[in-house]
């Protein structure tokens, strides 16, 4: 299964909710053309929930990091929430901790924005 | 797809069984068509679900690798997909027929000004999550990766 992505507002926060895989492909692509259209849109608080999301490849780590250059370039922040133990090993493997702001808990994910 | 599908029992060095011979085509469909033989083996073989995650997302990058970097998608051009397997050991491997590249040229993903690039962690990855990888130049052309994953021994 690719990913699906839906969003919703959490006061001036947008969360998006992604479930699947974010893999080469179509997975990567809807990804991309989220994030895109959100942060072209003016959304500049996007915080990414990545807890139903057990499956990433180095394709779908490409998107990730796209998106927060994306976003980043429109003067907005994407901050992760809710990374599996797989996706956080991903993370750390690839150094891109030391990029993404990740949190466990979406209250605290939500404050941090502000 | 020729050649395609499991040839069980042929020998590779004194102890690997080969369980897959298989010339697949340069598409993404053989991604997964590689992922699923090679997870069939590891399987029969005892791995356990953290490391079959793992062999499979090696196996996966490899291939795509070998699809769109090396073979370009080429409807004439095979990516060549063995797997191999001994008491504890598996190996994999993947050849495709492009034009090949040097390790060395390569930019390093973990240095600080390539952190945001989109692409190149895919070798990062299958170094990660296998115990061996060797990356040659095929003969007469393109890129031979190797690689191996042991099978933990229950203490």
């Amino acid at each position: 299964m690719s990913v699906k992505l839906s969003s919703r507002q959490v006061g001036d926060v947008t969360v998006i909710d992604a479930t699947g895989r974010i893999t080469l492909g179509e997975g990567a692509s809807t990804f991309r053309d989220t994030i895109k259209e959100l942060a072209s849109k003016g959304n500049q608080k996007l915080l990414l929930n990545l807890s139903d999301v057990n499956y990433i490849d180095s394709s779908g780590i490409g998107e990730l990091v796209s998106g927060f250059t994306t976003v980043t370039n429109h003067g907005g922040q994407l901050k992760l929430l809710g990374l599996t133990k797989r996706v956080k090993d991903l993370l750390q493997i690839t150094k891109l901790y030391t990029v993404f702001e990740v949190f466990e808990d979406e209250a605290a994910a939500v404050r941090s924005f502000s | 797809m020729p050649e395609q599908g499991p040839q069980q029992g042929s020998q590779q060095g004194s102890a690997d069984i080969q369980s897959v011979d298989a010339s697949l085509d340069s598409t993404l469909d053989s991604v997964d068509v590689a992922e699923a033989d090679a997870l069939r083996v590891a399987e029969e073989m005892g791995f356990e679900e953290d490391d079959l995650h793992k062999i499979g997302m090696a196996v996966r990058e490899c291939m795509v690798n070998a699809v769109v970097h090396g073979n370009r998608y080429n409807v004439k051009k095979h990516v060549q997909f063995q797997v191999s397997k001994s008491p504890n050991r598996l190996t994999i491997f993947i050849r495709d027929e492009g034009e090949g590249f040097e390790l060395t040229s390569l930019p390093d993903p973990l240095a600080e000004e390539n952190l945001l690039r989109q692409s190149g962690r895919g070798l990062l990855l299958i170094q990660a999550f296998m115990d061996e990888l060797e990356v040659l130049r095929g003969q007469p052309n393109g890129t031979e990766i190797r690689m191996v994953k042991y099978l933990a021994q229950a203490s």
